[in-house]
């Protein structure tokens, strides 16, 4: 669209019409102009260069993604940072941690960073000067006690967090799917919801040891998040996040053995959705996640036993959270905007709020508006979405990132 | 069978698998000619497509379609492109663009003949998929008690071992229950499944809770090369608390059947003597086995290409 790319850049200011903010400060009826990479006026009947049309509209903040699988380097077939961040502004997203488990692992100026390649300490502080302030073992979680008490105490010391992919590998490596009534009459190995709540109990007492901040990815378990609750009861900083398609689709789902629902950590019960969905209305998991991981049409085509986890995220997401969740719009935007921003560390630029002065990340997004979910309609270079033919509610209209409008009308600018 | 598939025992109704043990009977009576070969399905083509080792359920497919006058084609992983590292779907689209009219799996991975179904479009038998299903086995085993007592309505049938990565337990007791008859399973619980849930069964961790109580035993391979991490002490230990020992049978009631899939271990699950004795079904699950997939294969080959086949008495002599 090349034609569009130039008139869009070409413009010096962008007006965001007749639409409802909703910030953490609160919601009103209000436009918004940007220039220069910033928000400079909001209120009422103003103008400039680029009309967006908000009407119907939220004019939110934009959201921010603390999980997600770009592929690259390594796995360009699949996704590429071009592809996923088309697919990521599609979805209203204007920040995405990109995790680490790349080939090779992404190790030196990038938001995230593995930590703990295996047995040895990562140069945390050398990455943290450079403003990295989320370290991940995402994929495989730390095995060793011993190394994750040394990895906090350094973290402690240097006021980074340090996010779990929280699994005990000698119970869920040789699974597919949750262990249970489903996996049994499948005949397929399971994981048991202990593997992951073992460790989310480890280190919070580990957490309690070193004082450390610790992140907990994807928690997929009604016990993990009763874990959670129980650890911020006590005053602890731990935060959690809970992805889509945790609070979406139960183990039943593989009772058609297509691997499109084979995930890591699989999919649970409908007793874990619901504790998961009670986690995030009363803020014991802070964040929606997508834990995005595209994969090629045909690892996605091997016996179950055989394919990749994962599950496109991106585009799908913010409709789930405003169909699936019985919660008002500011709280599916905290957890999907301003509290991933403070977990990540980018509060500074994806501030929550709609204000003069703010850098201008914002995704403005119909609520109302009816889609069908159609995996060869994204932007991803993969397919495997697993909501292919559900008909959600919410579409995202307009996204911004640092004032220039990357999707308008719901179309990718470049 | 309404179906087009026979993937696990739950595509059949109690009705469904009374019309195939009928069927079976009048194939068990061509199987007992001097020339036991019929017409019934000639000019069908049937594939074999066997990605783990399996002698004994090859051979009896084979021996059924060819009883059928079915034509065959034999695809095995260690002669083929598989080797090679070729995809199931491609695999499945290349024996499909030959033109059969359906496909015999056997697969190491649980679901793989559910997933084969959207590339072929011909009918898919599942001949054993992982620890899932092995409706044939199923089949043949009902078939087999049937023919001693007539019906499974109230049979005591207790399977014994390990249930957990067992497909021909999982089917067995979906068929047994399905037909009436009351199921127990004897294991260790590292060797039951996590949930019993799915099946209408009762549970013993020891052989001798039930053998006074048993109109069937039906002992499971230990198969010691599926697991890891051991899940029990030892074989000897695992005798003492489950195998059908000397001892042990002698104490059964003179009528008990005993049964095994096969292959054997003997003296680990079973002793030596068992399986020849009277009591023993072994070579009649066998030789059932060539007749109930001689059903199989009419029922779902004959119907979906030819109706004038449905009717068992076309099954007529072909050397007569």
């Amino acid at each position: 669209m090349p034609a569009s790319l130039t008139s869009v850049s070409s413009v010096t200011s962008i007006v965001i019409k007749g639409g409802l903010v909703i910030d953490r400060s609160g919601e009103h009826m209000a436009d918004v102009v940007i220039e220069s990479g910033h928000i400079v006026a909001v209120g009422k009947d103003l103008s400039g260069d680029l009309v967006l049309d908000a009407s119907g509209c939220v004019v939110a903040p934009g959201l921010v993604d603390v999980h997600s699988h770009l592929r690259e380097p390594g796995m360009e077939e699949a996704e590429t940072i071009e592809s996923g961040s088309r697919g990521a502004v599609l979805g209203g997203y204007t920040a995405v941690v990109a995790m680490p488990n790349t080939m090779p692992a992404i190790d030196c100026a990038s938001v995230a960073r593995d930590v703990l390649a295996g047995e040895i300490l990562t140069p945390m502080a050398e990455l943290a000067a450079l403003g990295i302030n989320l370290f991940t073992d995402d994929g495989a979680g730390v095995q060793d006690p011993a190394i994750m008490r040394l990895a906090m105490e350094y973290a402690a010391g240097l006021d980074v967090t340090l996010a779990q992919h929280c699994e005990i590998e000698s119970l869920s490596h040789a699974g597919h799917m949750n262990e249970g009534a489903v996996s049994a009459k499948l005949g397929v190995a399971g994981i048991p919801a202990e593997a992951e709540e073992l460790m989310v109990s480890r280190d919070i007492a580990l957490a309690k040891l070193t004082g450390a901040k610790v992140h907990f990815q994807h928690m997929s378990t009604a016990g993990s998040v009763e874990l959670i609750r129980a650890a911020r009861a006590t005053g602890m900083s731990v935060s959690a996040e809970a992805t889509t398609h945790h609070f979406t689709l139960t183990d039943s789902c593989l009772e058609s053995y297509d691997p499109i629902f084979k995930v890591n950590p699989p999919l649970r019960t409908a007793a874990d959705i619901v504790a998961v969905k009670a986690g995030l209305a009363d803020g014991t998991i802070d964040a929606i996640a997508t834990d995005h991981a595209p994969h090629t049409p045909e690892t996605k085509e091997r016996p179950l036993d055989q394919a990749p986890p994962g599950m496109l995220g991106l585009e799908t997401a913010l409709a789930l959270a405003l169909t699936e969740l019985d919660l008002p719009i500011a709280d599916v935007l905290r957890l999907m905007s301003w509290r991933p921003a403070e977990i990540v560390g980018i509060d500074d630029v994806h501030s929550g709020k709609i204000e003069v002065g703010a850098i201008a990340n914002v995704c403005v997004f119909d609520p109302q508006e009816e889609w069908t979910i159609s995996g060869s309609a994204m932007a991803s270079k993969s397919r495997n979405t697993p909501y292919e033919g559900r008909t959600v509610r919410g579409k995202v209209r307009h996204t911004i990132v640092a004032g220039e409008a990357v999707v308008i009308d719901a179309e990718a600018q470049r | 069978m309404g179906a087009t598939h026979l993937l696990t025992i739950d595509d059949l109704s109690a009705a469904d698998i009374d019309e195939l043990m009928r069927l079976t009977d009048s194939f068990v009576e061509v199987s007992e000619r001097r020339i036991p070969k019929v017409p019934a399905l000639r000019g069908r083509t049937v594939a074999f497509l066997f990605y783990e080792d399996s002698t004994r359920t090859r051979l009896s497919f084979e021996t059924a379609a060819k009883r059928l006058s079915a034509d065959t084609m034999n695809f095995s992983v260690g002669s083929s492109s598989v080797s090679k590292g070729e995809s199931l779907r491609d695999t499945v689209q290349t024996i499909q663009a030959m033109g059969v009219d359906g496909i015999v799996l056997r697969h190491k991975s649980a679901g793989a003949p559910k997933l084969i179904t959207q590339w072929t479009d011909g009918s898919v038998i599942n001949a054993g998929d992982g620890w899932h299903a092995h409706p044939t086995q199923a089949l043949l085993d009902t078939y087999t008690l049937r023919q001693q007592r007539g019906s499974l309505t109230g049979m005591r049938i207790a399977i014994v071992g390990d249930i957990k990565h067992s497909r021909v337990a999982r089917s067995n007791a979906a068929a047994f229950t399905k037909m009436g008859a009351k199921v127990t399973f004897v294991a260790p619980k590292t060797l039951l499944p996590s949930s019993l849930e799915p099946w209408d069964v009762t549970v013993a961790h020891s052989i001798d809770d039930v053998i006074d109580e048993v109109d069937v035993l039906y002992m499971l391979r230990m198969q010691m090369e599926r697991q890891e991490r051991s899940p029990v002490p030892s074989l000897r230990e695992y005798t003492r608390q489950f195998g059908l020992t000397a001892q042990r049978f002698q104490r059964l009631n003179d009528d008990v059947l005993v049964m095994h899939p096969g292959p054997m271990n003997r003296g680990v699950e079973i002793a030596a003597d068992v399986p020849d004795s009277v009591n023993g079904l072994v070579t009649d699950q066998v030789r059932n086995g060539v007749a109930v997939r001689m059903a199989v294969l009419f029922k779902l080959f004959s119907t979906t290409s030819d109706p004038s086949f449905s009717k068992p008495t076309i099954a007529a002599p072909a050397g007569a």
